[in-house]
């Protein structure tokens, strides 16, 4: 196992645990989607993965190394965060940007090198915005800084990407783009951790969902096995209908979509 | 391709910069009332170092080395620790409007300052007790943040807000001393210092205040692309691997060791922590590790012309103080109209 969380709690100091014996792994390739509604401790138990909170209960292990004994600059070798885009204070330039992802490989004293240059030029390759490098990074749109931060924690090289909502306010295009980077770094043995006010996503590009709820995970399996009526409308507590339809000329034939029903 | 042309571009601005500083530095042992001739200086100047025929008088010398060269060195560190520790500021706290009087240096120093002066005590005890006081008051304010902050994000924001609260504390203990002391040559002598001026400086000032700004400005620059790193995010740099309490604590340390130091022998000089890192900013980009350097080389010679205005301008010396509000805050309405990038 890549990634193993056993009966893992959390709490602020002083306040209500928020997250609650949660168990799970994420193996070499594969792409775990987490939903949830708001305020149920996904993004908490992203920070617990990367080592922003430090847990009260139970255990991370990366590789069978448990992540507790880790200094920041380990475990950021292991594991790559890709935030939400949001705005910054200073007028980087992209390339400034996607070199910090070389952070834990530079020595405490140094700057970034040639090699560091160039790895995170190729970063910027696979997402195939090259020619923004030059571009600041407050100037480009939405979907092109989501790709900025892809190509930040690919610079990083860890084998883990933990990605909080890498689609929200995205167009639809946008959308699938991120959508089938993710597919395409799962399939290069990335393990990928994203959440997603999605459902659909799960079928687009997930092989596992976790359905969490009140710091629990109350499900967890195949997008299949987990993504149904049942389960979203007990979730999101509004009526859910998954339908399948046949789409032409598509090997699989069959496509898997969430419908809510406005009753 | 493109980023290296970029960089050698770099190097060039730094390089041009630090020859305009140096043709700054040798024109200002120029200036002043007694005239001496740039051969006389480079002379006086080059004997320190090699064993020249003596061709100047006595008063040459004393005027080059005991009152100018004093004054000159005393200008570039002063203008260079105040922006550089402006900039470490401006990047820690993730906010371009962020001054190195932030955490009550100034204040602290000018309350430690006008007590001694108060106490009548002899010069350099006053400069003592003004470095002593900005570390306490920014002591204080770093304790604040730790026992109330409760850690992670809220602890910054308390950081600032016991930085206000320890600034406005030393400002009304200095209202007091002020409202205390003898209105016929003590009040006078605090008004001076809280205005800040060079022209007391010594050479024995100047080796004060040469240690712990040189130490200061190593130690950031050795950490310089953490806190680099520490600028988009204290949550984003956790997960890039940057140990964040520690380098905010060696920034915090290293910006406040050098502030203290130069406002302990200047006094209160404001603006150019503020609008030094903007220049600088607006030259080479938010990168720190071009940041902090170029801020330096920027900063002394800023504050060096300044001064040579201060005491050149008018038969009666202008405080420095004055002159870098009256420069500094019509410059920065320029800056505001000449942004295209904007800062935030």
């Amino acid at each position: 196992m890549e990634l193993c969380v056993e009966d893992l709690s959390f709490a602020y100091p002083k306040r209500p645990s928020l997250i609650n014996g949660v168990s799970f792994s994420v193996d070499k390739g594969d792409v775990l989607c987490l939903l949830g509604p708001n305020g149920t401790g996904k993004t908490t138990l992203m920070r617990c993965l990367l080592g922003i909170n430090k847990i009260k209960r139970g255990r991370i292990k990366i590789g069978g190394f448990d992540i507790s004994n880790m200094s920041a600059r380990e475990l950021a070798r292991l594991v790559a965060y890709v935030p939400q885009a949001t705005t910054i204070a200073f007028p980087y330039q992209v390339m400034d940007m996607v070199i910090m992802g070389r952070s834990p490989h530079i020595g405490f004293m140094s700057t970034p090198s040639e090699v560091d240059l160039e790895i995170a030029r190729s970063a910027l390759d696979e997402t195939g915005i090259s020619h923004l490098q030059d571009s600041l990074f407050s100037e480009i749109s939405g979907g092109e800084r989501q790709l900025v931060l892809i190509s930040r924690a690919l610079a990083q090289q860890s084998n883990i990407l933990i990605m909080d909502e890498p689609t929200a306010s995205l167009d639809y295009g946008n959308q699938t783009r991120i959508l089938k980077i993710i597919r395409g770094l799962a399939s290069q043995g990335y393990s990928i951790v994203m959440t997603t006010h999605f459902p659909n996503h799960a079928f687009l590009a997930c092989n596992k969902v976790a359905i969490m709820n009140g710091g629990k995970i109350v499900a967890i399996g195949s997008p299949d096995d987990i993504v149904t009526d049942g389960n979203l409308s007990d979730l999101y507590t509004t009526k859910i209908k998954v339908v399948s339809t046949k789409v032409r000329g598509m090997l699989s034939g069959e496509i898997k979509v969430c419908v809510p029903l406005m009753t | 391709m493109l980023r290296q042309v970029h960089n050698t571009g770099m190097s060039q601005k730094i390089l041009l910069l630090f020859l305009a500083l140096m043709l700054i530095f040798f024109s200002s042992f120029l200036l002043g009332r007694y005239q001496v001739m740039p051969d006389k200086v480079i002379a006086i100047l080059a004997s320190k170092i090699l064993d020249l025929p003596k061709t100047w008088t006595d008063t040459m010398e004393t005027v080059v080395l005991q009152v100018r060269f004093p004054r000159i060195i005393a200008a570039l560190l002063v203008g260079g620790a105040l922006s550089s520790s402006g900039a470490a500021y401006q990047s820690l706290f993730k906010n371009p409007l962020v001054s190195p009087a932030i955490l009550g240096v100034s204040a602290g120093a000018g309350f430690g300052a006008s007590l001694g002066m108060i106490l009548h005590y002899p010069w350099w005890a006053v400069q003592v007790l003004a470095f002593l006081f900005a570390l306490l008051a920014v002591a204080t304010s770093f304790l604040i943040s730790r026992i109330f902050g409760g850690g992670g994000n809220g602890s910054m924001t308390v950081l600032v807000l016991g930085g206000m609260v320890i600034s406005a504390l030393f400002q009304a203990l200095i209202s007091c001393v002020k409202y205390l002391a003898d209105p016929l040559d003590t009040l006078p002598a605090i008004t001076f210092w809280l205005m800040g001026g060079l022209s007391k400086i010594t050479n024995v000032d100047v080796l004060f205040a040469l240690f712990p700004i040189i130490l200061s400005c190593v130690g950031l620059y050795l950490i310089r692309w953490q806190v680099n790193v520490l600028s988009i995010g204290d949550e984003e740099a956790v997960t890039l691997g940057i140990n964040v309490n520690l380098i905010r604590f060696v920034v915090v340390i290293c910006a406040t060791l050098m502030t203290a130091a130069a406002v302990s022998i200047s006094g209160i000089i404001g603006w150019v922590g503020l609008i030094i890192p903007h220049m600088a900013r607006m030259l080479v980009g938010p990168n720190f590790a071009l940041l902090l350097p170029v801020s330096l080389i920027m900063g002394s010679g800023y504050l060096l012309m300044v001064d040579n205005i201060a005491r050149n301008i008018t038969a009666v010396e202008i405080p420095l103080g004055i002159l870098t509000a009256l420069i500094g805050a019509p410059f920065f309405i320029f800056l505001l109209s000449k942004v295209k990038k904007g800062w935030t």
